[in-house]
């Protein structure tokens, strides 16, 4: 799709159909998300955001379509926070950056953009919730990437670390980055577009009995 | 018109329901005389008496046996390469075909032995190989009832067939190297010097092609079995989705 | 890649589990043998390197399950999944990770248990070679089942049922050195053959675990 990604780190999407357990449940998304944009997802539970974030991840495969850029140049933050209770804060994201090529410098500058800075030392199993998704998210900053897959960000954030987040991702934002999320509380991002994923809902119709054709698709 | 066609669940639906009912008339066919003509015609042997007749059933099950793990790794290795949903469920179906027919070799071997060599069981080559391939068995079969997502089970089994036929080469090398046996050496064979006297020799190919027919009737409506309880889940999954 | 071994190494030694578990299990197996088959001297050395054998074979199996589950659990896999490092290279580390944990200490301990079972001098070196030969092979299996099984919810039943069938050539091998060790018997060219075998497994299991490991993650 379009250009180099080099040139545009935008996210594009063309005929993506997505499947859960084996059976598609989204068809036909084509969205772009160009720098400096983000795109919120919306729809009610179970409608398949959790799976076309994975999808576009890469964690998953598209059951049609295509998906620009290749995920590597994605960051993936899901529903767990990939954080180990018996390493420190500081452990945990130092070793995120290790494994993201990084040499460990730009750990405390995670820390501060999330306000955990006072915590560092603190083994991760003493955070609270709010406290451990933003370790959680402070794993985004150390991956170095452009474009920003969030799955429901600011579960068990308290407002003032609602506040903090938003701010981040304004400012990511704004040095042209770019991010795709679901999330129901409103980040009051300004000019974020939204996109209901109710009507690509595949509602394929039943298939035909056996015998009287279309079987092929009978348990697809 | 590619052989691949076959592969698309309704058209195997159509050609397995013709030859079903071949399949299975020509295994009776086989099986019944061969098994008749092997127990009740052939005269007890000088040395072994008339123990020796239960090869009818011990040889066939074994070949029947080792061969359908075979088929099962070529039916995994369509699944990985070409994603026919009917050759993982047919890799599928065939597993506690040959997982029993694994079980019946290893029974009918007891008990021969004990009146051949005194023995219920020893831990010989040929025995050992068979009690790991009945364990090969075991283990596919839980990991395809343990999974609910039908192509990630479908994966995974696949590449638990291709290591597994790996290993399972593996033992039996290595458990040639810890054992000498007791077993005698192939019952059959086509181009060494023949083991098996002609009187015992008809009798014993035609109940291994009887074998092998049941195993393919067994096959085919356990596959038939497969595609339809996998389109009732998608049937029901998608009224859930309403 | 080597920031992952050392912080599973970290999460191995802070947990505490895992690194004296399963010492503890082989010490009491080995406890346990002579109390089943009695004290007689001669019996116990002739069994000493198959137990043994055994008894690590099942010791290392013990905290297999932990290996992929517990990353899998909490997102680190799928945060590892689109990280910048080959899913084969992770489960390298990872196999690598549980052999030291359990290998390592398994094959030290083992000529100190094989005193307990009248193991001669040069049968407790041959059995620490064979172990430490054989072992990483038992480790790479495990990481292929963990592999399979990760995310499965009996998921541990069904990991010893797929792995333990996997470890019979390297038991064989392994445990036959020993013994030929043991026994003053040429022991080498059987220790070479368990080597092959550990060597086989570090070369195609990795790839085979990550290929389980990205269906297990749709």
């Amino acid at each position: 799709m379009g250009t180099a990604a080099h040139s545009e780190p935008g996210l594009a999407v063309a005929g993506l159909a997505v499947a859960r357990g084996g059976l598609t449940i989204l068809r036909g998304l084509d969205f772009r998300v160009g720098p400096g944009e983000a795109l919120i997802l919306t729809g009610p539970n179970g409608v398949g955001k959790t799976s076309l974030l994975r999808t576009l991840a890469g964690l998953q495969p598209p059951a049609a379509g295509t998906v620009s850029p290749a995920p590597d140049r994605l960051a993936y933050a899901g529903h767990a926070d990939a954080v180990k209770a018996t390493l420190t804060v500081a452990e945990n994201l130092a070793f995120w950056a290790r494994v993201h090529g990084g040499a460990g410098g730009e750990v405390g500058d995670a820390l501060a953009a999330l306000g955990l800075g006072d915590l560092a030392a603190r083994p991760a199993q003493s955070l609270s919730a709010g406290q451990r998704r933003r370790l959680g998210l402070a794993r985004l900053l150390l991956t170095g990437r452009r474009l920003w897959l969030l799955d429901e960000p600011t579960v068990s954030l308290d407002a003032a670390s609602v506040a903090l987040f938003a701010a981040l991702l304004g400012r990511h934002l704004a040095g042209g980055g770019a991010a795709a999320l679901a999330s129901h509380i409103d980040l009051g991002l300004t000019g974020a577009a939204r996109l209901d994923l109710s009507p690509f809902r595949a509602l394929a119709p039943l298939p035909a009995v056996a015998g009287a054709g279309g079987f092929d698709e009978a348990f697809l | 018109m590619s052989i691949w066609e076959y592969a698309n669940p309704k058209k195997f639906m159509e050609t397995s329901g013709r030859i079903l009912p071949w399949a299975a008339a020509l295994s009776a066919l086989t099986l019944v005389p061969g098994l008749v003509w092997g127990f009740f015609l052939t005269p007890d042997a000088d040395r072994f008496g008339s123990t020796v007749k239960i090869i009818y059933i011990h040889v066939p099950s074994a070949f029947v046996a080792i061969n359908a793990w075979a088929m099962m790794l070529v039916a995994s290795l369509i699944w990985l390469i070409r994603r026919h949903h009917v050759s993982a469920l047919a890799a599928r179906a065939a597993a506690p075909v040959g997982m029993v027919m694994t079980l019946i070799a290893l029974f009918t071997g007891a008990i021969w032995g004990e009146p051949m060599w005194g023995t219920w069981w020893a831990w010989d080559p040929r025995l050992t190989s068979f009690l790991i391939l009945f364990l090969f068995y075991l283990g596919y079969i839980a990991l395809w009832a343990a999974i609910e997502n039908p192509d990630a089970a479908a994966d995974l089994t696949s590449v638990l067939c291709l290591v597994g036929s790996v290993f399972a080469f593996l033992s039996r090398y290595a458990v040639y190297f810890w054992a000498q046996g007791l077993h005698q050496g192939a019952s059959l064979s086509v181009d060494r010097a023949q083991h098996v006297a002609d009187v015992y020799a008809w009798p014993l190919w035609l109940s291994i092609a009887g074998f092998v027919l049941l195993f393919l009737t067994l096959v085919l409506v356990r596959t038939r079995t497969e595609i339809r309880a996998r389109r009732l889940s998608a049937l029901v999954a998608r009224e859930r989705m309403e | 890649m080597l920031a992952l071994l050392s912080r599973d190494l970290r999460l191995a030694v802070r947990a505490g589990g895992g690194f004296g578990l399963s010492l503890a299990f082989f010490l009491i197996l080995t406890v346990l043998v002579p109390f089943g088959v009695g004290p007689d001297p001669a019996r116990l050395q002739a069994i000493a390197p198959g137990i043994l054998w055994v008894g690590a074979l099942l010791a290392s199996l013990l905290s297999l399950d932990r290996m992929f589950q517990l990353d899998w659990e909490d997102g680190t896999l799928d945060a590892l999944a689109t990280a910048p490092v080959p899913m084969e290279g992770v489960v390298a580390m990872k196999a690598a990770a549980h052999w030291l944990t359990t290998g390592l200490p398994l094959t030290l301990a083992a000529p100190v248990l094989g005193v307990l079972l009248n193991l001669s001098g040069p049968g407790r070196g041959w059995l620490a070679l064979s172990l430490l030969v054989g072992t990483p092979a038992l480790s790479l299996i495990g990481a292929f089942g963990a592999g399979l099984t990760v995310g499965l919810k009996r998921g541990g039943l069904i990991l010893s049922l797929l792995v333990l069938p996997l470890y019979v050539p390297t038991l064989i091998f392994g445990a036959e050195a020993a013994r030929r060790g043991a026994e003053g018997l040429a022991a080498g060219p059987v220790l070479l053959l368990a080597g092959a075998i550990t060597l086989a497994c570090l070369a195609a299991l990795p790839y085979a675990a990550a290929a389980a490991i990205r269906v297990n993650l749709r």
